[in-house]
């Protein structure tokens, strides 16, 4: 069994609160006392129907005023997968959130109501995935039951969208028809579609291919702490712990370590299991070497034939988080991999408009704005292209002073 | 190890996930400590402290608040599981804030539930801890679901629920300013059925109170209390002996037992896919005080 992490877009409007409701309830995730709980609050607030929103909406600020603000992390297991939901909220003010739930996603679910068809709210759904990398998309039409189950309404949608959607980089699309307030593809195939020859959502969530879409080619190996045990019996000890950001480790490979570029072998992996004689992306290990080269936290092994960009000038796409706008000049700290270092913006390039896609000039950028930014950093960092290794792509601004989290960032090599 | 598709498991991802956590907190702070209580939660997080680190010791001591309600078998647990692993327990202590008049009990209230916020604060303070590490989940509990893996809390020990950073990929942000401090959860995407998984598969041990034994209790609010002390039976609560375990393990004031035949991790794996009920929802009397029970003492600092 291994873990899906999927994100879900769209809002209450489009029925995203009662497909995760109905998933978990169907998967007996979502237990009797949480279901009666949200009836005598469902009760409470008039509704004659249990609202499956509730099991959802957490916050007393979200239950009161009836959205959802926040992401939400939800857990439910089939017999073949785990599965991890980021549920996070549909508007544009809340575009931050959904780049949240969206950077750890290997799938996302999009929803869009069969009666109104592609919105700008979906549109900025699609893009936002495919910025953030996520390489399996589900566009789940919903309401089905309120256009007749009509084959003719679902088809202009999924040509609408696969139209829009060749301008993005979406490698896998999936397009799907679902009611789930009547339950319909959601966990199980329906009988009311028999034009739709494809599987349920569940059923694709359980099969979707996701083993190919890690980068398991470029070593990079940020070292994030180094052990050294101080006992007697491990005296000369000294490991590199870390987690493998991409590519494959072996006992016996010969690596370099960056920025200080003196070469080593491989003489050990320890994992929590014990000993290895090879580790991959995703792994928490400690290295041994068969060297004591000048290595620390901050620092990456890697392969003499196949290094990432050591750089301080950094090219990238931007969500912006914060309040306080983005403006050349800007003092902020950047978090990649384990290295932290201070960084100048040194310009905004554009700004793009998250339901047009079309680019606009600007010179800074606004809470919860998308755009194209260069920094220079202090020190130099080991960077990949982010669409190539999410890990290494990926990095974040920290504000000095108040050490807020300011926005998340993808950087573009060229 | 050979692993053709190169895909993790669920539970190695998910030990993965908690030990890069849990280095990164070492790394990015002064001084962390990890809360402990001796529930099944915070014996998987110092086993996956020691796997993080070893060869090396557990670089920061474990740290329980100690209501002075405690079951005394999960203290025998707590004394004898920290002294095999080598870790410094400290011990705030809610019994001697209430002696020096620091906390005051509620009269009339049985839970010391409340008064283990601010002895827990106290002792952060004390202690001048940046980080706390704890074995929250967010299946537990619905303001838990939105809780961050590195949760900060101001000086006062508040959380923020509006106002909680955005935590991207796994690049976590464990800055702080002057006086605050870090709620770490390197747990935060288990479920209890994964715990329990991880605990048969590496046959980590518990206290007992977590299979099926023998034990006098009586009914309350629909939740089989254990006779104890600390519990005043009220008119018509008729105490019997019954076969029981505990899902979770709080105060003897607050914690329920089901009625169970589970004697192995099996069984109780089992037992867990055939409920109806959450854990906490079965069991414990401090959630049902209201609809945000949980998120109102989280607000005020609590674990």
């Amino acid at each position: 069994m291994d873990i899906l992490r999927l994100a879900t877009a769209g809002s209450v409007d489009d029925g995203k609160s009662t497909l995760i409701g109905r998933l978990l309830y169907d998967t007996h995730a979502a237990q009797q006392d949480q279901i009666e709980a949200v009836g005598r609050a469902s009760r409470r607030m008039g509704g004659e129907d249990l609202n499956l929103a509730l099991l959802t909406d957490g916050l007393k600020a979200e239950r009161e005023q009836g959205i959802t603000i926040d992401v939400a992390y939800r857990y439910f297991a089939t017999a073949r997968r785990k599965f991890i939901i980021a549920d996070t909220p549909g508007h544009v003010q809340y575009t931050r959130n959904m780049v949240t739930g969206a950077s750890t996603a290997e799938l996302a679910v999009v929803l869009v109501d069969a009666r109104h068809g592609m919105t700008e709210q979906s549109r900025r759904h699609a893009l936002i995935c495919s910025l953030l990398g996520v390489p399996h998309l589900v566009l789940a039409v919903n309401k089905m039951d309120l256009v007749d189950y009509d084959q003719a309404a679902f088809q202009r949608i999924d040509e609408e969208f696969t139209r829009f959607s060749a301008r993005l980089r979406i490698p896998d699309l999936s397009v799907i028809p679902i009611s789930a307030l009547q339950g319909d593809n959601v966990v199980r195939r329906t009988t009311r579609m028999p034009w739709y020859e494809g599987s349920s959502l569940l059923h694709h969530l359980e099969q979707v291919h996701v083993a190919a879409d890690q980068n398991l080619i470029d070593l990079r190996f940020p070292v994030q702490y180094v052990i050294r045990p101080y006992r007697d019996e491990y005296h000369d000890y000294r490991g590199y712990a870390g987690k493998i950001a991409a590519g494959v480790l072996r006992v016996g490979d010969e690596v370099i370590a960056l920025p200080s570029g003196m070469t080593s072998t491989v003489t050990a992996i320890d994992t929590p299991a014990g000993e290895a004689a090879e580790a991959f992306a995703g792994m928490s290990v400690t290295v041994r070497l068969a060297d004591d080269i000048d290595l620390s936290r901050g620092d990456v092994l890697t392969r003499l034939n196949n290094q990432p960009r050591t750089t301080q000038d950094v090219d990238a796409m931007l969500c912006w988080m914060s309040r306080e706008e983005l403006r050349p000049g800007m003092r902020v700290l950047v978090k990649h991999t384990t290295r932290t270092v201070p960084a100048v913006v040194k310009q905004v390039r554009y700004r793009m408009d998250v339901n047009t896609l079309h680019r606009t000039e600007a010179d800074a950028l606004g809470f919860n704005e998308i755009g194209r930014v260069r920094l220079r950093t202090t020190q130099p960092i080991m960077c990949d292209d982010y669409q190539r290794s999410r890990a290494t792509g990926g990095f974040i601004l920290i504000e000095p002073a108040t050490k807020l989290t300011l926005a998340g960032g993808m950087i573009r090599l060229d | 190890m050979t692993n053709p598709t190169l895909r993790l498991s669920h539970l190695l991802a998910l030990e993965a996930e908690a030990v890069h956590i849990m280095r990164e907190v070492v790394a990015e702070t002064e001084n962390p400590a990890l809360l402990f209580s001796g529930g099944k939660d915070s014996v998987v997080l110092l086993h996956l402290a020691k796997l993080a680190f070893w060869p090396a010791r557990v670089p920061f001591p474990v740290v329980h608040i100690d209501t002075g309600h405690n079951f005394p078998e999960v203290l025998t647990f707590r004394d004898e599981y920290v002294a095999t692993v080598g870790v410094r327990l400290i011990v705030g202590s809610v019994p001697e804030a209430i002696a020096a008049g620091t906390v005051r009990e509620a009269p009339g209230v049985e839970s010391r539930n409340s008064a283990q916020t601010p002895v827990l604060l106290e002792t952060v303070q004390k202690h001048r801890f940046d980080a706390l590490f704890g074995g929250a989940r967010r299946d537990e509990e619905k303001a838990r679901a939105k809780e961050r893996v590195f949760s900060v809390r101001d000086e006062f020990g508040q959380w923020d629920p509006k106002n909680q950073r955005p935590e991207l990929w796994d690049l976590y942000n464990g800055q702080l300013q002057p006086g605050g401090h870090l709620r770490v959860f390197p747990l935060s995407n288990w479920t209890e059925t994964d715990v329990w998984q991880y605990i048969a598969d590496r046959d980590i041990a518990l206290p007992p109170l977590y299979y099926a034994h023998e034990r006098t209790v009586f009914e309350r609010d629909g939740m089989l209390f254990a006779d104890n002390e600390f519990l005043t039976r009220r008119a018509g609560e008729q105490t019997r002996t019954e076969k029981v375990r505990f899902r979770t393990v709080g105060d003897m004031t607050c914690t329920g037992a089901v009625r169970s035949t589970a004697s192995s991790n099996a069984d109780v794996l089992a037992e867990i896919a055939a409920s109806r009920l959450t854990e906490r929802g079965a069991t414990r009397a401090d959630d049902r005080a209201n609809e945000t029970a949980m998120e109102d003492r989280k607000r005020e600092g609590y674990f």
